[in-house]
């Protein structure tokens, strides 16, 4: 077997295990909670009589292992089970709240990681220099801000006061794709605002380091311009790194953005989940941590993946 | 009335200046603050309303789990959903009258036991059909069965027998109830066809608004019911309630022009909106209370000494002040204020004061050990605050309290009603006899004062079957002193509800019954262009 193919089947495989861990870290995790789902749907009308015959609808009476593996099948099925506060199919109400977390983070992404990737480039090429100064100043600067501070800046100036965007980013089904873009504008800002700075000095730093390299001396001995030795010679050795950090944000844009969507009044996941923990509805807790997890575990493979296809050495082996 | 107080009061009702400073202006041509309002109340009823438009709505309390059933209705945005939707028997005006909605007439027998309704012809649901007096039966049937878990389990379970003629339901009562119209009104009990028993939370009712889209704790947007009954409601061509849980997004959105009234304003921040351009500031006097609370039969609350200590202990006025910014009113340790029916005004208000306070204190003989009050920021907005104040006045008095924060979580499953001494919110009743019978009746589940006194109880259930309105206020103002001076509640402060709306917004009036008018505002308002 070709050397690149089986450490990326090594790769997936191990992702997989991870998330089985993770899975059973979820379910025994909530299990082990004081008070069951069937108490936690009652609430303060639970009767001995009533608890136990919900605990006997809801299954709730088998064996934890076997109630494991079916929730485990279920969710492989794509049955994520109904949700205990209102109801509905978890399958469906967060898919579409999944969709809408995507759709932040795709339009975010777009824009962060070519303009974080560009600025680091530049950075490295007027490393020292006012340019390189400046770039780092204000992407370390809008990295300190707290989110929710630079929501409300962005808020304050580009919607209350000059009233260029709405200050709500409220999107639903049936909207044309034009006014989710601008529904969505202000809280886009902030997260590029978030993200900018790591990648563009995780870029930087990479860069710096590859041109210390004695090939670099000769591409620069042949004349070449600067900005050609760094895009020619530099950047392709410097992606693994890059594109670790890239994932590792894009997978933040995924999970981590709850305050944003808070801020913003945005549908995603991050409010979905909020919601749920507070009425204590576990299967839908579960659900979302799942997802997570899966998101978080699928980025990190994939970057792993390129970082390996990256390596001369592994394409090319002996 | 002066030429100069009419133009004003055209212009206020018309929304073109705020109403504090419609209060302001007049107050300069001599009228007082409470004349103003009432004018103004009555100048902007009295306004054409304006048809059409969108009127948008951004309001906290909504969360991705609510349901369109009624039964389940808990926070304020289900609150005010379901009232667009569906109508009740009858409301409650801003003035403590019975105002008939579905059911058209109310009489009683004599002692109460037994009321007649008699339903209007023609209403009609959203689905085409008519109500009829089954479907009002079929619906408080179905909250009055355990397994629908109504919020209005409580006030059903007091009937005993249900019927409908061809017109009319009858309700025979389980003991004589002069309070049964407010009840009636209860948000919980929204009138559904077959009493939604095939589909709780369909949506479909006889009230002012269609639901067009339903998305819990996002959104919800309506459009106007042609076939509505009523056409004093419904102005707007459509609503729309946007879920903003958070007050500073809330804030930008009413400032921005994205909504047109918001719910909820931080009382800290009510300094800042003054200055604001095209706004103001709705408050109004409700029932609602914030409270601390003693369990009458543990120690060391279970000696009258130590509860009037600590009632003498807490300053009320510096409370509203300070966790209310003012837009509350003083509590005299019993849940009944001037947005009552029949309150009494004579009680004499108590006050702080900690030479007394210590009086009893050292008459407890209490051994000196910190009395711990158990508080969260969940149990009210400020709670923390309010219990570091009480701390100190207390201290002033001698009297050791020591405060231990909870968590938010599980406060209300945890704590309330399991703790000796705690923070607690109340939202206030309609009536005075459902206020003391859902937490002061011995029997109450949720007497979380563990107050038991069989004289209270036979005189709360005497005054409910009372028809004679002076024989059943002495005996409410009975009740109160008797809690006010041997239960366990401390409060401090009645909270206002603060909404604020753009000055686009007309036909708005104070409304004491509940927030945002009473869950009505976005009905009952127009959009003046």
């Amino acid at each position: 077997m070709h050397p690149v193919v089986k450490l990326v089947t090594q790769r997936l495989a191990l992702g997989l295990i991870l998330l089985i861990a993770v899975s059973a870290l979820i379910f025994f995790g909530v299990a082990a909670l004081p008070g069951d789902a069937a108490q936690a749907m009652l609430g303060q009308s639970a009767t001995p009589e009533s608890l136990a015959n919900l605990r006997e609808k809801m299954g709730l009476n088998e064996p934890i292992l076997w109630r494991y593996g079916h929730w485990l099948l279920g969710f492989a099925t794509g049955d994520l089970g109904v949700s205990l506060s209102n109801g509905q199919d978890i399958a469906k109400s967060v898919g579409q709240r999944l969709g809408n977390t995507i759709f932040l983070a795709f339009w975010a992404a777009v824009i962060a990681v070519p303009l974080a990737i560009t600025l680091g480039l530049i950075a490295a090429r007027y490393n020292g220099r006012w340019p390189d100064k400046l770039i780092s100043g204000v992407t370390l600067a809008t990295i300190s801000l707290p989110e929710f501070v630079a929501g409300y800046i962005v808020m304050y100036v580009l919607a209350v006061k000059f009233h260029l965007f709405p200050s709500m980013s409220m999107v639903f089904p049936g909207m044309g794709i034009f006014e989710r873009l601008n529904a969505i504008i202000l809280p886009v800002i902030v997260l590029v605002m978030v993200v900018l700075a790591h990648m563009m000095r995780m870029t930087r730093a990479a860069i710096l380091n590859v041109m210390e390299s004695a090939y670099i001396e000769t591409a620069e001995l042949k004349g070449l311009s600067p900005i050609n030795v760094i895009w020619k010679h530099a950047f392709p050795n410097a992606i693994a790194p890059v594109v670790n950090v890239v994932m590792l944000n894009l997978a933040y844009l995924v999970v981590g953005v709850v305050v944003v969507e808070v801020v913003f009044v945005y549908p995603g996941m991050g409010q979905f989940l909020v919601d749920h923990v507070t009425k204590r509805d576990m299967p839908v807790v579960q659900a979302c941590g799942m997802i997570f997890a899966a998101v978080y575990i699928g980025l990190n493979i994939l970057a792993d993946v390129v970082s390996i296809l990256a390596n001369p050495r592994l394409r090319h082996p002996k | 009335m002066s030429v100069e107080l009419n133009h004003l009061l055209k212009t206020a009702a018309k929304g073109l200046i705020s109403r504090r400073e419609f209060v302001g202006r007049a107050g300069a041509l001599g009228v007082s603050a409470a004349m103003a309002g009432a004018l103004l109340t009555t100048a902007a009823k009295a306004e054409e309303p304006k048809k059409g438009g969108i009127l948008r709505a951004g309001m906290s309390g909504g969360e991705s789990t609510n349901s369109l059933d009624p039964a389940l209705a808990a926070s304020e945005v289900p609150f005010t959903v379901n009232l667009l939707w569906g109508d009740t028997l009858v409301d409650v005006s801003e003035n403590g009258e019975i105002v008939p909605r579905i059911a058209e007439e109310i009489s009683s027998n004599a002692d109460a036991t037994e009321w007649k309704f008699k339903i209007r012809q023609g209403v009609k649901f959203h689905n085409g059909a008519t109500v009829t007096p089954e479907d009002v039966v079929a619906t408080l049937k179905r909250h009055t069965d355990e397994k629908s878990q109504s919020g209005a389990l409580g006030i059903v379970k007091g009937i005993a027998e249900m019927s409908s003629d061809a017109d009319s339901v009858t309700l025979k009562l389980v003991a004589g109830n002069a309070d049964l119209p407010f009840l009636m009104a209860d948000y919980h009990l929204i009138i559904q066809p077959n009493g939604g028993i095939d589909a709780p939370d369909a949506g479909i009712g006889a009230g002012p608004y269609k639901v067009v889209a339903n998305e819990p704790g996002v959104r919800h947007t309506f459009e106007k019911f042609a076939d509505h009954w009523d056409t004093t409601l419904g102005h707007a061509d459509q609503v729309e309630i946007l879920v903003i849980n958070d007050n500073t997004a809330r804030m930008a959105a009413l400032q921005a022009g994205q909504v047109h009234m918001i719910n909820k304003i931080d009382p800290k921040i009510i300094g800042l909106l003054k200055g604001a351009p095209g706004m103001s500031v709705e408050s109004v006097a409700g029932r609602g209370h914030y409270v601390f609370i003693m369990h009458c039969d543990k120690a060391p609350f279970d000696n009258n000494d130590m509860r009037m200590a600590l009632k003498l202990a807490i300053n009320r006025q510096e409370m509203v002040d300070k966790i209310l910014g003012g837009l509350g009113s003083v509590g005299n340790d019993f849940p009944i204020n001037a947005a009552y029916p029949m309150f009494d005004d004579s009680i004499p208000q108590r006050e702080y004061d900690p030479v007394k306070a210590k009086e009893y204190y050292d008459k407890t003989g209490h051994d000196g050990s910190p009395i711990v009050l158990q508080v969260a920021n969940g149990a009210f907005p400020g709670a923390i605050e309010a219990a570091q104040l009480f701390q100190q006045s207390a201290n002033a008095a001698g009297i050791p309290l020591e405060i231990k924060r909870e968590p938010d979580d599980g406060y209300w499953s945890n704590v309330w009603n399991v703790a000796p001494f705690c923070a607690s919110y109340w939202g206030g009743r309609p009536v005075q006899d459902q206020m003391y019978s859902t937490a002061y009746l011995s029997t109450a589940d949720w007497n979380d004062t563990k107050f038991k006194d069989a004289g209270f109880d036979a005189t709360l259930i005497a005054a409910r079957a009372e028809l004679d309105g002076g024989k059943r206020k002495a005996m409410y103002s009975e009740l109160a002193n008797t809690l006010r001076d041997t239960g366990g509640l401390i409060l401090p402060m009645f909270n206002d509800f603060v909404a604020a709306k753009r000055d686009e917004v007309g036909g708005w009036f104070a409304d004491p019954n509940g927030e945002m008018m009473n869950g009505r505002a976005l009905a009952k308002c127009w959009l003046n262009a």
